[in-house]
């Protein structure tokens, strides 16, 4: 059940673009509510364009997946081989799965028909006959809305065969995953639509758009990205990129929860807002009597930032500048630049009631219950990683563990086959180099000779005179 | 018990919940389902139906028995051991019975913070379960001794501005703080 605030005002500050119908008074997942609102009149005009010309006003529009790579949409599409015979591939990502995202799961439940239309242009614009929505298994609901959407669009004659008498077919299906965190990567996602374990494949040979599913060209993206398709049709790829900032072009959602007065889903023109006006006027500040103390500012698996941290940047004219945590513009080159990444826009708030010790432990645990196991740099050092930090909760650890700690981040790091190592080893590495001497406090000098699981135990007796 | 070659390798034990499930059997629905589902697929690409056969297995009869794992390689055209590796590798697919209602309470950071651990404590207080030896690898699915319940962490539901929320069965449920943990378990009676 998910619970519909209909008629909730979205905050002035907000531009809604893909949040459009989302908590909308009156709105309905239906087609005709849809239709009545002047749904799928962008695909009736983008069958009306070249193919090519829709890539290009993605391309124009400087569109940047909102998956968390941030990598530009319209580019990914040219990587489809010119001399290609093959089919061509479209998938939907609607494995939402990034700790503190959950932007895909309003336009899943609420909007279906954003995103089918959107799919739809872009299987127009790259050649697919078939697209796949591989959606997380945690989203039952969302399954069966889209299943009942994507009837009413074919119905209608939006999907199918001759679509709108443009002589184009395209079929699509919705495909769930299984509660794994990796199939959120596009290989492994592929490697899971074909009805194996997700093991992400190695980039080269095997990206997506040359050799994805079945070894054909396939498009992977993110459900917001190819919503954004939609509107970048309506109101071509020039006008798009007046939102937002160059190079961070349009709007994104950002996700906040954790402790904010205020947690929820804010679409801002990318780069328009900063940490400050985010955390403080749209989420309300921090809990009563608290304080903020870090943020965690895309998704897990983005490096922490402390709220009292200053950055030097460069200028574009190679002058230096310095840029308070709290005046960071929300858009993918300031963050990255600030030495993190705006990822898939799940800003988590900690305040100062909360010990990082712990917030670290939590997201070791996630990695390693998610990591794939394929690499040995992820499989094994995800779990020390956890092992040594549920040691640091118990304050069983010595302050040597820290150091190993960061020892394994650093070596799984640029090590494995797919991002999964960064995105376990980033956190730890963040919040060691940020939070070293907080992480210390919970450790005791003493817990250095004792021994720390069964195994050391039994090692013990070789240690000791007979 | 009928003989399978992949019964020493399933550990599909009995649970307090099993009562709740019936026992494997290819119906006419799941062959619908099967052909459906294979539909979507280009025709050499069987195996990738493997997922959605396996859900509506799971479905109706509450986890993966090594019986259905055969039968889905049968019907697919594959070797029993490569539906059995994803049914290994999936956190979504069991081995044995949950209990009638399976909960799943979302234990990553946002809805830890919001106080989903705490919440999960009282689930099992509530319905007696002992979650002590469970372990999110290998035990993840810890069943009511009267196998009305089952409990498990899930990682991220997605929902972290509405922490904690939790699953149960396919019904989602949000905001749902430790203190309203009796009246979640009412809205399922027997």
């Amino acid at each position: 059940m998910i619970t519909y605030k209909a008629g909730k005002q979205p905050d002035s500050r907000e531009y809604r673009l893909i949040f459009k119908n989302v908590d909308r008074e009156g709105w309905d997942p239906s087609i005709d509510c849809y239709l009545r609102d002047g749904g799928y009149e962008d695909l009736k005009k983008a069958i009306g364009m070249e193919p090519k010309a829709i890539t290009e006003e993605v391309k124009k529009s400087g569109l940047r997946g909102r998956g968390g790579a941030g990598f530009p949409t319209g580019l990914k599409w040219t990587f489809i081989p010119p001399n290609n015979t093959k089919p061509v591939y479209l998938i939907c990502n609607a494995d939402e799965s990034e700790p503190g995202t959950f932007k895909d799961r309003y336009i899943l439940h609420q909007d279906p028909h954003q995103l089918i239309e959107g799919m739809v242009i872009s299987c127009f614009a790259v050649n697919a006959k078939v697209a796949y929505i591989y959606i997380r298994e945690e989203f039952p609901e969302a399954a069966i809305i889209l299943e009942k959407a994507i009837q009413e669009a074919r119905d209608k004659n939006f999907v199918g065969n001759n679509v709108l008498g443009s002589g184009f077919n395209v079929d699509i299906f919705v495909h769930r995953g299984a509660a794994a965190y990796i199939c959120g990567e596009e290989t492994g996602l592929i490697e899971s639509l074909e009805g194996k374990r997700a093991y992400p494949r190695i980039k080269p040979p095997y990206f997506p758009a040359a050799l994805g599913l079945y070894m054909c060209p396939t498009i992977v993206n993110n459900v917001e990205s190819l919503c954004h398709v939609k509107h970048i049709v309506r109101m071509s790829g020039e006008e798009y990129a007046k939102l937002g900032v160059k190079n961070n072009t349009g709007t994104r959602i950002l996700c906040v929860s954790g402790d904010v007065k205020k947690p929820g889903y804010f679409e801002v023109e990318v780069g328009k807002i900063t940490m400050r006006e985010l955390l403080y006027d749209m989420c309300g500040g921090p809990k009563d009597g608290c304080e903020f103390k870090a943020v965690i500012p895309g998704g897990s698996s983005s490096k922490i930032l402390r709220c009292e941290e200053k950055f030097n940047l460069k200028n574009p004219d190679g002058s230096a500048r310095e840029l308070s945590f709290w005046d960071i513009p929300m858009d993918f080159d300031s963050l990255a630049a600030c030495g993190s990444m705006a990822g898939s826009g799940g800003v988590i708030v900690l305040d100062n009631t909360r010990k990082i010790s712990w917030v670290l432990n939590n997201i070791n645990t996630f990695y390693a219950h998610e990591s794939c196991g394929q690499c040995t740099p992820c499989r094994e050092g995800s779990m020390w990683m956890k092992k040594i930090s549920d040691r640091l909760v118990a304050g069983e650890a010595s302050p040597k563990d820290i150091d190993t700690l960061e020892s394994v981040a650093y070596q799984i790091d640029g090590r494995t086959i797919c991002a999964f190592g960064e995105a376990s080893s980033w956190p730890v590495e963040a919040i060691i180099a940020k939070f070293r001497e907080e992480l210390l406090a919970d450790t005791n000098p003493d817990n250095d000779v004792e021994p720390q699981n069964p195994e050391a135990e039994a090692q013990r007796r070789y240690l000791q005179p007979a | 018990m009928s003989q399978s070659l992949l019964e020493e390798n399933v550990a599909s034990h009995e649970t307090p919940g099993s009562k709740f499930f019936p026992t494997f059997l290819p119906t006419a629905a799941l062959e619908a389902e099967a052909d459906q589902r294979l539909a979507q697929f280009p025709e050499n690409q069987k195996r990738s139906a493997v997922l959605p056969i396996l859900h509506f297995i799971q479905h109706h009869h509450g986890f993966i028995s090594a019986e259905a794992i055969e039968w889905v390689a049968g019907r697919l055209d594959i070797a029993p051991i490569k539906v059995l590796e994803v049914v290994t590798f999936y956190p979504g697919f069991r081995q044995s019975a949950p209990g009638k209602f399976h909960v799943r309470v979302c234990r990553t950071l946002s809805c830890a913070m919001g106080g989903s651990h705490e919440l999960m404590d009282k689930l099992c207080e509530l319905t007696g379960i002992d979650r002590s030896h469970s372990d999110s690898h290998h035990h993840p699915v810890t069943v009511s001794p009267c196998g009305k319940w089952s409990v498990e962490f899930a990682e991220c539901l997605a929902s972290c501005g509405t922490a904690p929320v939790c699953l149960v069965n396919d019904d989602f449920h949000e905001g749902v703080a430790p203190a309203g943990a009796a009246d979640l378990l009412a809205k399922y009676p027997d």
